[in-house]
């Protein structure tokens, strides 16, 4: 039984919404800027006007103000309250809701261990890290036990290795609270790394909702196609540790080293976009460069997709039309292709390596 | 009082002293006929230790004080209230606005012969006066502070459950201080400045009441007496809201130092 459900949902930015997310379930509303995404989450929270339905355990809520729809939201600026240090700001939910001194104290002291800030609760906003103000902005959410968290691009303004590090923290938390999470993003590898489902919005519709590796190999249209770049997915047969935050991965013959210190990689994907293209031998060590052979050329707009082939593997590199012309490719032609390390996408999580039998 | 020391000149104090040794200088050396129309500081000093001692100062400086503070005061929390009605009230901003953008532009003194005709030559017409000058700038400061409040803050406060009212006193109106601080701060000073001019026109007690009577006696010495007065009262109101401004919004500023 689905716990929020959208009926028809439609405002200045979205067109007719139907999605329908289930009870505990960590769903990623995906798309690019501007696809109606925040105002979708906005809409659920209550903040902007909309027409059609919405219903939390099919009870409408379409009458129900912002501050009585019971949702943690997440703000991409996160919204901290300056004026207030961070042990009143997760408070804050709870002095409104009148709990005794000694009832949020006890709570605010929960939260603080819950996402390992207790350090930090005299000190205001101004002075935290961005990921101390991420932490923070995440325990304030939770005080009052939301039965739905919202996430607004919770990390666009952090740096990779402390996104990564949050993104796993946070999933370990929604798994634990069992809370129902809608967390929009942009990017198409967050959303594979932490979604139980992904649904992409395009100009203000849902295009398609599924599990990622089903997104990933099965888009239900050309725009979603598009969208996703149906990246190169991988399946590893080992991976070793090398150095510090590195692994080599062998994939077939394929051998690429990338930037991991976690636990074992199942599979790795890298987008089209990411396969960089040479006519000439590159200059230094051969880590993640190979010799590939043209299989097809598909030119899309201002771009070429060359489907190439690298030792036993098939993979799609995408490059600019003029890039394209200087190269004068054909198929047949030989040529180099460089993966850059930090770009190759990790897939470490167990069920994302089940069969795919279940895939219409 | 801490705020004093935010008063406290340091080396400002050189070319003060510099400035008051020159004066000292050309009143002595006579370069103006006789005393009369610069007398030297030193006399000054003494005309002021004189006025002080035998209360004509404390009495002028009171009784303007008390102006200032009455108008000042029912000015300020006038301009806070309508400000954030108007700023967080978009029916209420709409049906104003128009009146205030009518009022704000007429220059305070122009007030004088209307007020002194509708409420006459009492102490309410310096109040007055200064109510009027202080209502309107609180007011512009506070509607902006309150519009200024970015979105997010508000949208997460619902979020937490907060009530449009419990939003507007515990985020808008905490988030806006520091604009309607700027209006206090700079108004403060104002203040002082406009209750000299009602004083001097029309009201027979205060330190502009004082400074006429020492024109008419051609007393120069007495009128920079009130002169430097006027000054450090100036300076102490517009210091006192800066110290309170920075004591409020300095803890969660962007440079504030933490204190574990």
């Amino acid at each position: 039984m689905p716990f929020i459900t959208l009926k028809h949902v439609k405002n200045f930015a979205c067109r007719s919404v139907d999605l329908e997310i289930r009870d505990k379930e960590f769903l990623v509303l995906l798309g690019p800027n501007g696809s109606g995404k925040t105002t979708l989450l906005n809409a659920i929270a209550g903040h902007v006007e909309y027409q059609g339905n919405i219903l939390f355990d099919e009870i409408s809520i379409d009458r129900t103000p912002a501050s009585k729809r019971g949702v943690g939201y997440l703000f991409q600026n996160l919204a901290l309250f300056p004026h207030l240090d961070i042990a009143a700001n997760i408070a804050y939910s709870l002095k409104v809701k009148k709990w005794s001194q000694q009832k949020i104290r006890e709570r605010v002291g929960e939260l603080l261990e819950l996402v390992n800030i207790k350090h930090l609760a005299s000190r205001y906003p101004a002075n935290l890290s961005g990921g101390e103000k991420q932490r923070v902005a995440l325990a304030r959410a939770l005080a009052a036990s939301p039965e739905v968290l919202l996430l607004d691009e919770p990390m666009s303004s952090l740096d990779e290795q402390t996104s990564k590090y949050l993104r796993t923290e946070l999933k370990r938390l929604q798994r634990r609270l069992g809370v129902t999470t809608i967390y929009v993003t942009h990017d198409l590898m967050e959303a594979v790394n932490i979604a139980d489902r992904m649904a992409i919005v395009l100009e203000g519709m849902i295009e398609q909702v599924d599990e990622p590796e089903k997104m990933l190999f099965f888009p239900c249209n050309e725009r979603v196609s598009d969208f996703i770049g149906a990246p190169n997915i991988l399946d590893c047969d080992y991976c070793k540790s090398t150095a510090q935050g590195l692994m080599e991965v062998g994939c077939g013959e394929l051998k690429l080293v990338v930037p991991h210190d976690g636990d074992t990689i199942h599979k790795i994907a890298i987008l089209p976009r990411h396969v960089h293209v040479s006519g000439d031998k590159p200059r230094g060590p051969m880590a993640n460069s190979f010799m590939a052979k043209v299989t097809d050329i598909m030119p899309r707009n201002d771009m070429v997709r060359l489907r190439i082939e690298v030792s036993d593997k098939e993979m799609v590199a995408e490059i600019p039309y003029h890039f394209y012309e200087q190269l004068d490719l054909a198929i047949g032609k030989e040529i180099y292709v460089i993966v850059r390390a930090r770009k190759i996408r990790v897939f470490e999580y167990k069920n994302l390596s089940a069969d795919k039998t279940g895939v219409e | 009082m801490k705020f004093l020391k935010a008063i406290r000149p340091g080396w400002g104090l050189l070319p003060v002293a510099i400035f008051l040794a020159l004066w000292e200088i050309i009143a002595r050396i006579d370069i103006l006929p006789g005393n009369l129309l610069l007398p030297p500081f030193s006399e000054v000093v003494a005309e002021f230790y004189r006025l002080s001692m035998n209360g004509v100062l404390g009495e002028n400086l009171l009784s303007s004080l008390i102006r200032v503070l009455i108008g000042f005061c029912a000015g300020s929390i006038a301009g806070v209230v309508t400000g954030t009605v108007m700023g967080w009230n978009r029916v209420a901003d709409r049906a104003f606005n128009p009146l205030i953008s009518l009022f704000y532009p007429i220059p305070i003194l122009g007030w004088i012969p209307l007020l002194m005709l509708w409420i006459g030559i009492n102490e309410m017409l310096p109040i007055t006066l200064i109510f009027i000058c202080s209502f309107f700038p609180v007011l512009y400061n506070t509607i902006t502070g309150i519009k200024n409040v970015d979105k997010d803050y508000i949208r997460a406060a619902r979020s937490l459950g907060a009530s449009d009212m419990k939003v507007l006193t515990t985020v808008v109106i905490p988030l806006a201080l520091p604009n309607i601080f700027t209006g206090f701060r700079l108004e403060a000073g104002m203040a002082w400045r406009v209750i000299i001019a009602a004083e001097m026109v029309a009201i027979p007690t205060g330190i502009g009441a004082l400074l006429m009577k020492a024109e008419s006696l051609i007393r120069i010495d007495i009128i920079i007496v009130c002169l430097i007065v006027l000054a450090i009262m100036c300076l102490i109101s517009e210091k006192f809201f800066a110290y309170l401004e920075n004591r409020i919004t300095a803890r969660w500023s962007q440079h504030a130092v933490h204190n574990p």
